[in-house]
């Protein structure tokens, strides 16, 4: 009890498809806790549910001891959740910066007149915000070009700073380093390390690859074919047959 | 190239002198138009000021939030003859402007609905059943349309001295500047950005903390408020309406006039305006031609342009600009 996020016995199908089987996870409030499992064991699924893009089929969620399910995304993301895509999701026509300034969206003191009179104050507020994260994640020189043109792992780090302008307590990432070069792995994994040293967010995160994810984690769920099949620290997981079975099998 | 590294510099350089100096040109031709031009002419201007702010609402939801309407025909009727209305039981002109644009904004957030759950083709086909609707309405309920003779709207009285023609021109024209500059600074606030990340990406707007219905809704609300409005200032240059002024082919028009003027760009919205007014004037004589020119013109912006004629001027300004270096 008392932990941040509390996923219990879910379910989720798709017709007959079974995505998610009582899958029962628990994060701690400053933990970094890393979801593993070869593709279509329900990673992705997991964190659609939490951050209400599905509606699971049967059991619970709840973040800081209140159900999160019936709630709409965006209502979600302002009880302190935040999250990146496995196949990036961004503006692609609104610049880095832009991007950020959305991410800050919820944070802004809504006032439609002061929307068409073109009031300065808040939008330099949340710009000066924006800009902390652009310097940490090394984004200043390509603040003002398209997202669109910007190289993936560019579009990567935008989306990771793009959730980090939500301010978040808990934040989802899903597969961070899929598709980068091992240079950039290595960078990205500093930067959620230092996610949680310097902002003090909670990081749930899937990840494929198994080197990366124990690195990061302080413990460790895998999942196959939608069901828990282990949990521990990162060395007791992957040392478990199952995990090595399901990862053997793929 | 931008070579802007910093915060500071990024400031120093938001003023562009090139853009300020073309600014002064463009008021300084507009204000002198209605004296060097004949009355006509002054009058198709007023015609392209009045349009342009329907297209301008048409582009905040097609262009900048990525939901379609074809039933734009039916918000120019509600603003149109809501303002009919209201100026016959005496409201003078702004609050009557004010009042048409807010009844069709009403009925903006009501054909917003089936967008929360439609997209593309079907949200087309919703709206332009809500088109169609209206026009029955109107053409069966007499109460409401004034029946067959239509209602008659008072004309604006000149001020200043002017001659009616320019001085309509003038209200016309400052009405578009405010609107021109509200959607400018509604655009680049947290409402555009809104706008915008649900265009590019609904799921991650949603996930950004961007409420989808009240955004959604807010568009269409915003949008058939300018058409509203548009469909006033229709009423009033006419003089007279009647509801088959507002058919089918004004909610084509409103979009072939985004397309074309350039998707997501205000000052496109005024181009777009000036092509759908002028081409029937210069095709008056072959009034069947008029289709075919729109349907053409949208293939060659679709193929050649998909930025529209004001991408088109950004990319000779940049040449322009580049131009010793080129
Ligand atoms: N929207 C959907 N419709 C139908 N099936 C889905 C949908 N989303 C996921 N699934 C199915 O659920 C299973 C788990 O997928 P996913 O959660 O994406 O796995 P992972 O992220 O671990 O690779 C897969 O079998 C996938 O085909
Ligand atoms: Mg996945």
């Amino acid at each position: 009890m008392g932990d941040l996020l509390e996923v219990r016995d879910l379910s989720l199908n798709f017709g007959g498809i079974t995505a998610l089987q009582d899958v029962s996870v628990s994060v701690a409030e400053g933990e970094t806790l890393a979801v593993i499992g070869p593709n279509g064991s329900g990673k992705t699924s997991l964190f659609n549910c939490v951050t209400g893009i599905y509606r699971p089929t049967a059991g619970g969620v709840a973040f800081r001891s209140e159900s999160v399910l019936g709630r709409t995304p965006d209502a979600i993301t302002r009880l302190g959740i935040a999250r990146t895509f496995q196949n990036l999701r961004l503006f692609h026509n609104m610049s880095v910066l832009d991007n950020l300034m959305v991410g800050r969206h919820l944070h802004f003191r809504k006032n439609f007149l002061t929307a068409l009179l073109r009031a300065r104050g808040e939008e330099i507020r949340h710009r000066r915000r924006c800009e902390e994260i652009i310097e940490f994640l090394n984004l200043e020189p390509v603040r003002k070009s398209r997202v669109a043109d910007c190289p993936y792992g560019v579009q990567k780090r935008v989306e990771l700073g793009r959730a980090l302008a939500t301010e978040p307590r808990l934040l989802l990432l899903d597969e961070p380093v899929s598709g980068l070069t091992q240079e950039e792995k290595d960078e990205s994994a500093y930067w959620i390390h230092e996610i949680r040293g310097r902002f003090g967010i909670t990081v749930l995160l899937v990840e494929h690859d198994l080197r990366v994810a124990s690195r990061l984690a302080d413990r460790m769920v895998a999942l196959d074919h939608g069901v828990k099949i282990a949990e521990g620290t990162p060395a007791e997981v992957q040392r478990h047959p199952e995990v090595i079975k399901a990862y053997l099998g793929e | 190239m931008d070579l802007v590294e910093s915060y500071a510099q990024d400031l120093r350089f938001a003023r562009k002198s090139f853009t300020r100096a073309l600014l002064g040109l463009v008021l300084l031709a507009v204000v002198a138009f209605p004296w060097v031009a004949p009355d006509y002419m002054v009058f198709i201007a007023t015609l392209v000021a009045l349009y342009s702010i329907g297209v301008m609402g048409q582009n905040i939801l097609i262009g900048y939030t990525g939901q379609i309407s074809f039933g734009q025909a039916g918000f120019l009727a509600i603003g149109a003859f809501a303002f009919g209305h209201l100026r016959i039981w005496g409201a003078p002109f702004l609050l009557a402007l004010v009042g048409a644009g807010t009844v069709a904004a009403l009925a903006g957030i009501l054909v917003g609905f089936p967008s929360l759950r439609l997209k593309g083709p079907y949200l087309a086909i919703a709206t332009l059943g809500f088109g169609v609707a209206v026009y029955q309405i109107f053409v069966n309920w007499e109460v409401l349309s004034g029946g067959r003779s239509g209602l008659a709207i008072a004309k604006l009285k000149p001020m200043l001295g002017l001659s009616p023609v320019r001085y309509e021109y003038y209200v016309y024209v400052l009405l578009l500047a405010g609107f021109t500059l509200a959607t400018y600074n509604l655009v680049s606030s947290y409402v555009g950005r809104a706008f915008v990340a649900i265009r590019d990406a609904d799921i991650a707007a949603e996930v950004n903390g961007v409420n989808l219905t009240r955004y959604k809704l807010l568009s269409f609300a915003i949008s058939s408020f300018y058409t509203g409005v548009h469909g006033a200032l229709y009423a009033q240059v006419l003089g007279h309406i009647e509801p088959q002024i507002f058919n089918i082919l004004e909610s084509i028009t409103l979009f072939v006039a985004v397309i074309i003027g350039g998707v997501a760009s205000i000052e496109g919205s005024i181009l777009g305006a000036l092509f759908v007014i002028l081409v029937p004037k210069v095709f008056s004589n072959f009034r069947e031609m008029v289709p075919v020119v729109y349907g053409v013109t949208i293939l060659l912006v679709l193929i050649f342009e998909p930025l529209g004629l004001f991408g088109r001027w950004l990319k000779t300004r940049l040449y322009f600009q580049l131009w010793p270096f080129r």
